[in-house]
């Protein structure tokens, strides 16, 4: 009887189990679901507008024609402007972070910094870039001002991923090569870098993709509503892809019209950012293979 | 460059060259140091300017009028500043999409990590991952053009670009940071305390409800903090699902205007070095206060979670 | 491989921009417009054909508002400022202590139009109407010989040119409700309405399109006619703000701008209306 009982609850218990693993189930493959739902609706919406003309040729007619080629340009400096100048500065600082001070009291409170400066707001980084780049040093809104703002924004992301592959470099590596009379300089350049590199890239990728999909930190120091033509000098505001979305759905004077174009814009920066994504993603799954 | 080539030459150890190696060593370590100073000089000058900028307001408008007016009236002459509305629609939107966020985020997570096979779990995390990198434009877009006439055809709403639109769009970008900050934090989490409660005849159920999560639940605290951190700082999509009624809410369905939407909306409307323009840096250093808190509670969490072993179980 | 290479990246970035920084630091060709989204159209459909007319010549616009071209201007960030408002006193301190000198130039007439959903029965109103619709005195369209549902009002942010206007043309200083839903732009205030039944909002006559109905108030219809006549009691002057008189490329906009057989087309095809022609 009481053998029975102990069954039966076993049963149910097992049931339980089931369940509650068959719900945990559904909840991952709810994020996925949404992820998807995301990108086949704008699929579907806007691939019809996609061709060569909307992607090689700028807007016309009030922006309700044409394509978005200035905006793709814009995106593009921008972005690879942040990093050009976030790349070294935040390796620099994840070398000194993991190789020189560890866990020092200085470190800790740089770490701190870094981590706070990741949770500051965009729009935040946009307020700073509008008193500090384009009013207080004059920058005005521009290639400059913006590619400044973007860099400090995706500083932090660089940092930490790339201290995390550093952090991944085996210390026997950096061992062995002090103990054949290399300086801790030498090692760092010719040993533990080497290794940590694909780590770092990933890092560089991520921020770039970062950088590319912000809107609020650039609509006061970079980016405008409309300027066809390629920017000439850093001096020269920009279109940008994530404003271009944002102007076109709320500013324009035919947002139904441009709907289309709307979506067709979005898909852009979808794949551009999550392109790039993917990219360090793989890198880093290769990665984690590898080790 | 050039400067480090000599250093192949190791072989002679001449002490003139081991001194000038030294220097050289300290040279590299001084120059990364300044480098990585960076990073704290970034947060301070955001700091200083945030204030320079928004601190003149309070020269001849009171503390009290900014934090608890109820009214925005920046245009008028002498303007009215009261952020109240806003403070609220910013804790609504943050707490209601939290609300929403924390199931969505922990439970993934939890399946992720104790579950799932380690094959599903590689192609699972991913796409996780890539929701969290979906721009915050594109959701708002979204939100203002799917979800919101959605909302409003479904519930009779009078608007759908309300408190309810914004925080599920809000929902969607913080779940992705919560499921993977909470996946490492149950990563962490020793094997030997998972075998030694399925030695102690447990189901894997028990397991992971009374000893796994328990285990990583500070890191999981972290990471929930990280997300609020993130909601209430989210801009594109409060400027583009709320709704932008400056009022405090009192129903799901209350177009609200939070902080970030706020300085979005209006920076470029306010006259330059005007009573407005000092406004929107104050309501930015209010927002950069908040995330702060979020983010210093997050890693104090986090520091604790460090200590929290085998033994202290 | 060396810690060369972190340095390489960093000087294969600066030559990588270096292109991008020609020895002439400042935008000598781009004629930076900044300012307010109402005028911003025509602006901007003027300045197709211009840069068309003039392939030498590269236009940016921003439509930030009328505040932030003003503030533009005075920064020396800008060369046009676009209004849609007078420029305010504090505004003129701050340019004098920058050594600049706003002038403005009228380019166009616009006017402001209450607009409500296509579906609404009630197409006419008063100013009264409106100004307690606004102030939240009138809460039902019954009230105003509606069904009955509760109004949801759309306003502009309050600091937009286009408010302004509205709060001194119809509000008379009389407070907007603050649950009344604020837009940042005109095009917001069109989404908003097109696809409320119970909404009402107001735009720039350059606005107005097919998706929303605009009302006629006290019995005028608002036409380009009755906006410069000033028989359409909400119409208001669109202006650009120069430092000082305008020179160079800035001044062959500025006349394109005002030609009768040019920039004034595109003030009417931009649905605004064009300066009456002086005599």
């Amino acid at each position: 009887m009481s053998q029975a009982i102990a069954n039966d609850s076993a049963m149910s218990r097992r049931m339980q189990e089931k369940g509650m693993f068959a719900f945990l189930r559904l909840s991952a493959w709810f994020n996925v679901a949404v992820l998807a739902a995301v990108c086949l609706y704008l699929c579907y919406n806007g691939l019809p507008v996609i061709s060569l003309e909307f992607l090689t040729e700028a807007p016309r007619n009030m922006m309700t024609e044409g394509g978005i080629f200035p905006c793709i340009v814009g995106t593009a400096i921008l972005a690879l402007g942040a990093l050009i100048i976030a790349f070294p500065l935040g390796v620099a600082s994840a070398i000194y972070l993991n190789e020189y001070a560890g866990k020092t009291r200085m470190a800790g409170i740089i770490r701190l910094g870094v981590n706070n400066l990741a949770g500051v707001p965009s729009v935040v980084f946009g307020l700073f870039g509008l008193s500090f780049f384009v009013t207080f040093l004059g920058f005005g809104v521009s290639i400059l001002s913006g590619v400044l703002t973007l860099a400090v924004l995706t500083l932090p992301v660089i940092i930490s991923t790339a201290e995390e592959a550093l952090r991944s470099v085996p210390d026997t590596y950096r061992e062995a090569s002090l103990a054949l009379g290399a300086g801790k300089a030498q090692t760092i350049a010719r040993v533990v870098i080497p290794s940590a590199l694909p780590g770092m890239l990933t890092g560089a990728i991520l921020g770039v993709a970062r950088a590319a999909g912000e809107t609020a930190a650039i609509m006061f120091t970079a980016a405008v509503f409309f300027t066809p033509k390629n920017p000439t000098s850093i001096f020269d505001s920009v279109m940008c892809l994530p404003y271009h979305i944002y102007v076109l759905c709320t500013a324009g004077t035919e947002i139904d019209k441009t709907r289309p174009l709307q979506f067709g814009t979005a898909i852009v920066l979808i794949v551009l950012v999550l392109g790039m994504n993917m990219i360090a993603l793989v890198v880093r799954d290769r990665l984690q293979q590898k080790h | 460059m050039g400067a480090f080539a000599p250093w192949s030459g190791i072989t002679l150890f001449s002490g003139n060259l081991m001194s000038n190696r030294l220097f050289k060593e300290k040279m590299v370590e001084r120059s990364l140091f300044f480098t990585a100073l960076i990073s704290l000089l970034a947060l301070a000058g955001i700091v200083i300017f945030l204030f320079m900028e928004g601190m003149p307001l309070f020269a001849h408008y009171s503390l009290t009028d900014f934090f608890f007016g109820e009214l925005w009236y920046p245009a008028e002459d002498p303007g009215v500043f009261g952020i109240l509305p806003l403070i609220t629609g910013s804790l609504a939107v943050t707490l209601l999409s939290s609300v929403l966020a924390i199931p969505l985020g922990v439970l993934p997570a939890i399946y992720l990590n104790e579950i799932a096979h380690s094959n599903t779990r590689r192609i699972l995390k991913p796409f996780i991952e890539l929701l969290a990198a979906l721009p915050s434009v594109v959701l708002g877009f979204l939100g203002m053009v799917v979800l919101a006439p959605f909302i409003q055809s479904a519930f009779g709403a009078d608007t759908g670009l309300n408190l309810l639109n914004a925080a599920l769009v809000l929902t969607v970008m913080t779940v992705p940071n919560i499921c993977s900050i909470s996946e490492d934090a149950l990563h962490a989490v020793p094997n030997s305390l998972r075998e030694g409660s399925l030695a102690l005849g447990a189901t894997k159920w028990q397991t992971i409800v009374r000893v796994v999560v328990p285990a990583a639940v500070s890191g999981i605290g972290t990471a929930i903090m990280l997300g609020m951190s993130r909601a209430i700082g989210e801009t594109m999509v409060v400027l583009m699902c709320a709704g932008g009624a400056g009022i405090i809410p009192d129903s799901l369905f209350t177009p609200i205007r939070p902080m970030p939407a706020s300085i979005a909306a209006e920076m470029a409307e306010a006259p330059f070095g005007s009573d407005h323009y000092h406004a929107l840096f104050a309501i930015g250093i209010v927002l950069f206060v908040f995330t702060f808190i979020f983010n210093i509670v997050a890693y104090r969490i986090a520091a604790k979670h460090r200590q929290v072993g085998t033994s202290s179980l | 491989m060396s810690l060369g290479k972190v340095l390489g990246v960093a000087v294969l970035g600066s030559a990588l921009l270096a292109p991008l920084s020609p020895a002439t630091t400042q935008a000598a060709s781009q004629v930076v417009i900044n300012g307010s989204t109402t005028v911003l159209p025509v602006v901007q459909k003027a300045s197709e054909s211009f840069m068309a007319a003039h392939p030498n010549v590269a236009l940016s616009i921003s439509g930030g508002g009328s505040g932030n071209g003003i503030k533009a201007l005075i920064e020396g960030q800008c060369d046009i400022a676009m209004s849609s408002r007078l420029i305010a006193d504090k505004e003129v301190k701050a340019a004098a202590a920058k050594k600049v000198n706003p002038v403005s130039t009228a380019i166009a007439f616009d006017a402001i139009v209450p607009v409500v959903h296509t579906t609404n029965p009630v197409k006419a109103m008063t100013s009264a109407q409106l100004r307690d619709i606004y102030a939240g005195k009138i809460k039902n369209w019954k009230e105003v010989g509606g069904k009955d549902a509760k109004i949801v009002v759309i306003s502009r942010a309050t600091s937009s040119g286009t408010f302004e206007c509205w709060n001194e043309l119809i509000m008379h200083k009389t407070r907007v409700m603050p649950a009344a839903l604020m837009q940042a732009s005109n095009g917001a205030v069109v989404q908003a309405v097109a696809k409320n039944p119970n909404a009402i909002g107001y735009i720039g006559l350059g606005y107005l399109d097919k998706t929303v109905h605009g009302m006629t108030v006290d019995g005028v219809q608002a036409t380009p006619e009755n906006a410069v006549t000033r028989k359409w009691p909400i119409s208001r002057e669109l202006l650009l703000y120069t430092n000082g008189q305008p020179q160079g490329n800035v001044k062959m906009f500025m006349d394109y701008m005002l030609d009768p057989t040019k920039g004034q087309k595109d003030v009417l095809a931009a649905g605004y209306v064009p300066m009456p022609v002086k005599k």
